[in-house]
């Protein structure tokens, strides 16, 4: 559904709505899966990120949102400084992806205190994104609701376990999405959620002996 | 939303609406946001549209290769014929906010940053004479989002998808028939300005030197504002253009489906290809250099 705030917006700093407001929000992603402003992030930028990432602030743009800064954020132009003050180690690189990828593709290995997250996602235009890897995991999060994902051991029942937890704090699913590497090994579930979740329903669902990882992603759309 | 101009204004005109306060009414009917937030959202992007244009006719901004920057500036002080009209004023309005833009300055994109120029332009160039008052301007908003939702469903607003008639053209047919609105014409009136303006745009091409939203396209949002102010005029004369405008927004499409990769921002053709182009994209447009360590 096309809403005119989709058509009369967003409000951003320019240059681009894909090249600049896009690769912002996959930058607030990469933060929100390292749960906090990293430590050090390593930035490859495949395709058209690539190619015309300076001129258009994408580097500037994924380094503000590894920051916490909003695409209409000011801050965005002067973000690489930003960084270097909050302690952030930033390292840019261009790379060819192998596989299929949008021509403005990132891929973000974002540590905190020495735990690393590694995400890959593209800015699919008008500043829509998806992000299409976390961890290994081929996922399909748009950002445009409060997103669960949840590393968990692949056991029988565990959807229902985790469903029913968000059931139990009133909380609606609108997506959900689990893939797996291998039988019986990990597997990563992805809940897009109607609102966001309360400290009760994460720690229900933290305490739970199948989690491994728990992380919250706000929504950035 | 609507995926027909046609079938908005024969709505509008059953309800005797228009076509903005139409847009506002559906919008919230269909339940994702409530009419507050939407009017709330597009009095914001009133405000940053304003803020825009007042700094960028200041005239010291410069883009981030300095190819852009300054000219906004100059068509306020226009001298020529047609100098302190509506016209000079949306030239200078469209032209500030790219150049906004180019510098990394706050804009709303309307409907893409690369066009983001048109519809400020126009509208802030007709309210500056007229003195339109706010919410004349939110509902001229909402228009232009009805159009270019109808735009994003048959055809595109991406360059890359349709070249620059699918971003400056669509914004520029958005400018038109908001525009209209503004100046108290009928949804039809308003309908037959996005035909006879985006008819105007067909088949441009996005070829912007070194892939960058900066040459031609900062100038090109002040020639699409041209072409909105020319289809706004007919359409309020009674112009009437043959073919409807759905069908215009349907070639648009089909025009951006065919045409060549070399003309969708790829800096491929057009005129980043010209010995110029090439030049000054090498010179000035310097690319990603690995920064490592900082």
């Amino acid at each position: 559904m096309v809403s005119l705030l989709d058509i009369i917006g967003p409000v951003m700093v320019g240059p681009s709505s894909s090249h600049t407001a896009g690769a912002c929000r996959l930058g607030l992603i990469a933060r929100a899966l390292a749960g906090g402003t990293p430590d050090m992030a390593r930035v490859e930028l495949h395709g058209s990120f690539a190619r015309t990432g300076t001129g258009h602030g994408t580097d500037r743009a994924i380094a503000g949102g590894l920051l916490g800064f909003q695409p209409d954020d000011v801050r965005l132009r002067d973000s690489l400084e930003a960084a270097e003050a909050a302690g952030l180690k930033l390292t840019f690189e261009n790379t060819k992806l192998r596989g299929d990828h949008h021509p403005n593709t990132t891929r973000i290995t974002a540590t905190r205190e020495g735990r690393s997250a590694i995400m890959t996602g593209s800015s699919i235009g008008a500043g829509r994104i998806v992000v299409t890897a976390i961890d290994g995991f081929p996922v399909e999060v748009t950002g445009a609701y409060p997103t669960l994902v949840v590393v968990a051991h692949d056991e029988p029942g565990i959807v229902a376990t985790l469903a029913s937890a968000l059931a139990e704090e009133s909380i609606n699913l609108a997506t959900m999405r689990v893939s797996r590497r291998q039988k019986g090994g990990d597997a990563i579930h992805i809940y897009e959620l109607d609102s966001a979740p309360g400290s009760a329903a994460l720690e229900r669902i933290r305490k739970l002996t199948a989690v491994k990882t728990l992380r919250v992603v706000d929504r950035v759309a | 939303m609507f995926d027909s101009l046609l079938d908005a204004v024969t709505a509008a005109e059953a309800q005797n609406l228009s076509l903005g306060e139409l847009a506002l009414r559906t919008e919230a009917d269909e339940g994702l946001r409530s009419r507050d937030e939407v009017e709330s959202g597009l009095r914001r992007a009133l405000d940053v549209m304003r803020g825009a244009v007042e700094r960028g006719l200041i005239g010291d901004l410069h883009s981030v290769s300095g190819l852009v920057g300054g000219d906004a500036e100059k068509l306020s002080r226009a001298r020529g014929p047609l100098a302190g009209t509506v016209f000079t004023d949306a030239l200078a309005a469209a032209l500030a906010v790219q150049e906004v833009n180019a510098a990394m300055g706050v804009i709303v994109a309307a409907p893409t940053a690369g066009g983001a120029g048109v519809l400020p332009g126009v509208l802030l160039g007709i309210a500056r004479h007229r003195r339109s008052t706010d919410s004349e301007m939110i509902r001229a908003l909402a228009t232009a989002g009805l159009i270019g939702a109808v735009v994003a469903v048959r055809a595109s607003l991406s360059g890359a998808e349709g070249g620059c008639q699918a971003e400056t053209g669509a914004a520029a047919g958005m400018a038109a028939g908001a525009g209209v609105e503004l100046l108290g014409g009928t949804p039809r009136q308003a309908m037959h300005a996005v035909a006879v303006t985006m008819q105007g745009t067909l088949g441009l091409v996005c070829d912007p030197l070194g892939g960058l939203v900066e040459v031609p396209c900062v100038y090109r949002n002040a020639t699409g504002a041209a072409m909105a102010l020319a289809g706004i005029e007919m359409a309020l004369a009674g112009v009437e253009f043959p073919i409807p405008a759905d069908e215009v927004v349907d070639t648009m499409g089909q025009i951006g489906r065919e045409m060549d990769v070399r003309y969708r921002e790829t800096a491929g053709g057009g005129l980043a290809a010209t010995p110029t182009g090439r030049r000054l994209a090498r010179e000035r447009l310097v690319q990603l250099k690995p920064k490592k360590g900082r």
